[in-house]
């Protein structure tokens, strides 16, 4: 029978190890019946944007604690746009400042969750705005 | 979506990935996509990589693709990772080996999560074969689940099957069971440096050369040292590839590839068939609440499967 799944990549762009939470979220996905292809640290914007459109995903979750966001979040939205693929929702995590926000989301990102965020929180919303594309 | 099936032909990956996310996720139009592409299949060289849960699969599929495209062919991988039997959600891992090809045009990775199936693989992997072959890949990596010894289903879609084993997993009896040890055209031991690799080694052997080989080739078994040594791993690699070309030179020499091409239009007919006769029975049954009735019924003891099925087949088999 037709059964949509939500699949989710999770990547962690940029010079940042730090994937513990990351890992979290990914178990916490795996959980809520969502399929994720996690793909580790050190990734480039390409390398994500390549795996997205190989894996057809509805969501790209970005994992940075560096403080590089500024600059590799908008470069994964940007270049999905670029190849067709802004149906693909961006979000992301880590440690954001309060006036980073508004310039990531005029970027095209549609969520960010900050320290404090429960996994709850984040199922919930995946559930309410993360439709299976058709 | 037939439509998608041409886009997927003349190289849109867009199209090729949302295809085989149609083929998971089972909607009834991909039939129409199927129907376009399948006359144009069987080009590709279909290569199975199975083994234990951390064996080294990933990573030697990893290693297959950076020699295949030094070899310049192009390569399409489908790597399987297991459903939760009860959140139904996966986590697929396998990428995280290769995402130094992420970029590479040649190089198209796909993840499949089982989604209940049993023998290793996913129910997507026949139909995602197919497409990665009208791509034009010229070689097909196939990395199944984590298996323990009796998930084979990889013979029924690959051409050559290679065995992953590692040191330490059982006594000599293990290497004469059935089941995983039969399957393989290539057996490699991974983790070679690590204790009880060489007695691996002669059991397998002690296996192969106790048995007989029909079809002319003798299983070779490839020592794989450890990744963390790039320099001979990527060697002992090159050999595990030349020995890939060598078997199917082997199946084209020796007309076997027919076999092959047979064993795998029966699994497919066989789905397909289940497919289109029992699942829509299944479907109505749990729609109107007659299969949970029957599952009352089995659980009071009121009456045994056989005849609650033979009931059902009287109602829907009209011939």
């Amino acid at each position: 029978m037709a059964d949509r799944k939500i699949r989710i990549l999770l990547a962690k762009p940029g010079l940042d190890g730090h994937d513990r939470g990351a890992r979290v979220l990914a178990r916490t996905f795996r959980d809520a019946g969502f399929e994720v292809i996690y793909t580790g640290c050190h990734q480039t914007p390409e390398q994500i944007v390549g795996a997205a459109i190989q894996e057809d995903v509805d969501m790209v979750g970005l994992s940075c604690l560096s403080g590089a966001h500024r600059y590799l979040f908008p470069a994964v939205a940007q270049q999905l746009q670029e190849q067709g693929a802004a149906d693909i929702t961006v979000v992301g995590g880590g440690i954001i400042p309060e006036q980073d926000m508004q310039p990531l989301y005029d970027a095209g990102l549609k969520a960010l969750f900050t320290p404090g965020a429960t996994l709850d929180s984040i199922v919930d919303w995946i559930n309410e705005n993360i439709k299976p594309r058709v | 979506m037939e439509e998608l099936g041409k886009r997927a032909m003349a190289g849109d990956i867009r199209a090729a990935s949302r295809l085989i996310r149609n083929i998971e996720d089972d909607i009834p139009e991909t039939n129409m996509a199927i129907r376009h592409i399948f006359p144009h299949t069987g080009k590709a060289h279909v290569v199975g990589i199975t083994g234990s849960p951390g064996a080294g699969k990933s990573t030697i599929t990893d290693q297959l693709i950076f020699t295949m495209r030094q070899r310049e062919k192009t390569v399409g991988v489908l790597a399987v990772d297991p459903t939760s039997p009860f959140t139904g959600g996966a986590l697929l891992g396998d990428r995280i080996r290769m995402l130094r090809h992420a970029e590479d045009k040649g190089v198209f990775v796909r993840s499949l999560a089982t989604r209940g199936a049993m023998g290793g693989l996913s129910k997507a992997v026949g139909d995602g074969i197919h497409v990665l072959d009208v791509m034009g890949k010229d070689i097909i990596l196939v990395e199944t689940v984590g298996v323990g010894q009796q998930e084979v289903d990889i013979i029924n879609h690959a051409h050559t099957v290679i065995v992953v084993l590692v040191p330490g997993m059982g006594d000599e009896v293990q290497a004469i069971k059935a089941g995983l040890m039969e399957i393989a055209d290539i057996f490699v031991i991974n983790k070679a440096d690590r204790d009880g690799a060489r007695k691996l080694y002669k059991e397998t052997l002690n296996m192969l050369n106790s048995g007989h080989f029909p079809n002319g080739w003798r299983p070779p078994i490839l020592m794989l040292e450890s990744s963390l040594e790039p320099h001979s791993f990527a060697e002992s690699v090159e050999k595990l590839c030349d020995k890939i070309d060598e078997h199917y030179k082997h199946l084209v020499e020796n007309r076997q590839l027919q076999e092959r091409a047979i064993r795998k239009v029966i699994t497919e007919m066989n789905d397909a068939l289940r497919s289109a006769i029992l699942e829509p029975v299944l479907n109505e049954l749990a729609a109107t609440g007659e299969f949970d009735s029957m599952v009352k019924k089995l659980v009071e003891k009121e009456t045994d499967p056989y005849t609650l099925a033979e009931e059902v087949s009287r109602k829907y088999m009209s011939k």
